[in-house]
């Protein structure tokens, strides 16, 4: 599953996020000690603080963490979402792994993303755009990372949909008259289409059902398998995260309270809060 | 040469917050090693500790203290209590493998992708992968129907089967394996156990947990009991 280099692909030191007005003791008066990440001073949201992490080449991580742990967040962050208060982020594929990419102009962030990242959302339409067709969709992603050559295009999302098990004759279909799961798979293909060397999932198969899930976490499997992409997978489904992930980071209130091995973490958790998490797991 | 795997004054101790701070004491002091190209049996009775000191040295669980070092290919003496995450990942996928008494199912994986896949993450290709494991499942007496079924709805013999050929056909440097031969008839237990011995011969290190007796008798040059998570005896080949 994992092709390590001894060489992070992406490391983030100090990762914070906080909505409103804070002050000095915001990040200090707020986390898993205080089972808070609203600012009792200024009622600021500490929506993440302090997050480290290193990704490598190929390595599927997993965040996992009850709904507003700040797991969606960290990764919103490093997708440019939103925009990060505190913090820095490297990539190793950009400027050397020398350049903070959280603080570079909206320009060059655009050309990261569009060339170096891709990102599949909980919701098919925050990343899907309804009104273009599927294959538009894919297009989309593909010229903005400067590939202008339509029958190649046309080429590459047939290709996508094969590989993403969607049938190709619904190319020129809008998502919006797809099924949940095959809404996902599109997404997937988009997130894709330029090769991107790291791709993060947020909550991908949270709604679809059982046998759907199966069909989407394979497909997911596979493309790491065989791609070899480096993935950040947010869910609060542990099944989620042991079929997909090897090291794993525990989130609370906006904290990492633990991070290892994911058999490890499923296994011997240390945080009680971990320990309360894999106890509740079905 | 020195010991492959040396386990010094290790220790292991389970605090369960959610039971009010509930304390298990599994593993007190045990220390021990083993010789390259040896087979080690873990013997005791249940809950005397042998699959904690497996997932310990897999690093599944984390130490409370001592030391567990490993002569590995990559890193040469390394500790693997105090290793990085990222450094027992690659020491997973190369050089140590673990074989747990049950089948984890991934769904929608057929019975020969999962055993291939033990050779794929080693860099192995497609191709050759496939062809391997299918002789692996062949010579293990899987019903050739199955190859292609997903193991999910296999019965517990068949999906041992599948485990231990997951495990070996990646012919790692250090095997731990957990009752390899239980719930299986004595044919496919001799294969089992000669598969494991033609590992040894190419330089595997085992450390086999078993209460089976004919199967320790074939495998073990040495047995270490197990009781109450300390070691009570090793048993060495003479006597």
């Amino acid at each position: 599953m994992t092709n390590l280099s001894d060489n992070w692909l992406l490391k983030v030191e100090g990762l914070t996020k906080i909505y409103g007005e804070p002050n000095e003791n915001s990040v200090r008066l707020t986390g898993p000690l205080f089972g808070s990440n609203i600012c009792p001073e200024t009622d600021s949201i500490v929506a993440c603080a302090d997050i480290n992490l290193e990704l490598f080449p190929g390595e599927v991580l997993g965040v996992v963490g009850e709904s507003g742990s700040g797991k969606s967040t960290v990764v919103r962050l490093l997708y440019f979402d939103l925009e990060s208060t505190a913090g820095v982020a490297y990539f190793n594929q950009y400027g050397n792994g020398a350049i903070n990419i959280l603080n570079e102009s909206s320009q060059k962030k655009r050309f990261i993303r569009n060339h170096l990242m891709g990102m599949v959302y909980q919701n098919p339409k925050d990343g899907l755009n309804f009104r273009f067709s599927s294959g538009g969709n894919i297009a989309e992603k593909l010229l903005m990372a400067g590939n202008f050559n339509v029958g190649r295009i046309r080429e590459r999302a047939t290709e996508l949909l094969e590989q993403t098990e969607v049938p190709v004759r619904r190319l020129d279909d809008s998502p919006a008259s797809f099924s949940g799961g095959m809404q996902q798979r599109v997404q997937i293909s988009k997130a894709i289409a330029n090769n991107p060397p790291l791709l993060f999932l947020d909550e991908v198969t949270t709604g679809l059902d059982v046998s759907v899930q199966a069909k989407v976490l394979d497909m997911i499997r596979t493309l790491q398998q065989e791609l070899g992409i480096a993935m950040i997978v947010v869910s609060h489904d542990l099944s989620v995260i042991r079929m997909l992930t090897d090291r794993t980071i525990v989130m609370k209130n906006g904290r990492i309270v633990e991070q290892g091995l994911t058999d490890q973490i499923l296994q011997d958790p240390q945080h009680p809060y971990t320990q309360l998490l894999v106890s509740s797991l079905l | 040469m020195p010991p492959i795997l040396d386990v010094r004054h290790y220790t292991k101790r389970f605090d369960m917050h959610v039971l009010n701070g509930k304390r298990i004491n599994a593993l007190t002091n045990v220390s021990f090693s083993l010789e390259p190209g040896e087979i080690v049996g873990l013997v005791g009775k249940s809950g005397s500790g042998k699959s904690t000191l497996m997932k310990s040295i897999y690093r599944t669980y984390l130490a409370t203290s001592g030391a567990i070092y490993y002569q590995s290919l990559r890193y040469g003496p390394i500790d693997l209590v105090r290793a990085t995450d990222h450094q027992i990942i690659a020491l997973r996928r190369d050089e140590i493998t673990y074989c747990s008494q049950f089948l984890s199912v991934i769904p929608r994986v057929s019975a020969a992708d999962v055993v291939a896949e033990g050779l794929f993450r080693r860099g192995a290709g497609r191709t050759e992968a496939w062809h391997q494991s299918r002789d692996y499942l062949d010579r293990l007496g899987l019903p050739q129907e199955l190859w292609d079924a997903y193991p999910s709805t296999f019965s517990g013999g068949e999906q041992q089967r599948i485990n231990v050929a997951r495990a070996i056909i990646a012919r790692p440097r250090l095997l731990l394996i957990d009752e390899p031969t239980a719930s299986l008839d004595q044919r496919t237990k001799d294969v089992v156990i000669d598969m494991i011995i033609a590992l040894k011969a190419e330089g595997t290190s085992v450390l086999c947990i078993s209460h089976d007796l004919y199967t320790l008798d074939r495998l073990a040059d040495r047995r270490i009991e197990l009781k109450d998570g300390h070691i009570v005896a090793t048993t060495s080949p003479v006597s």
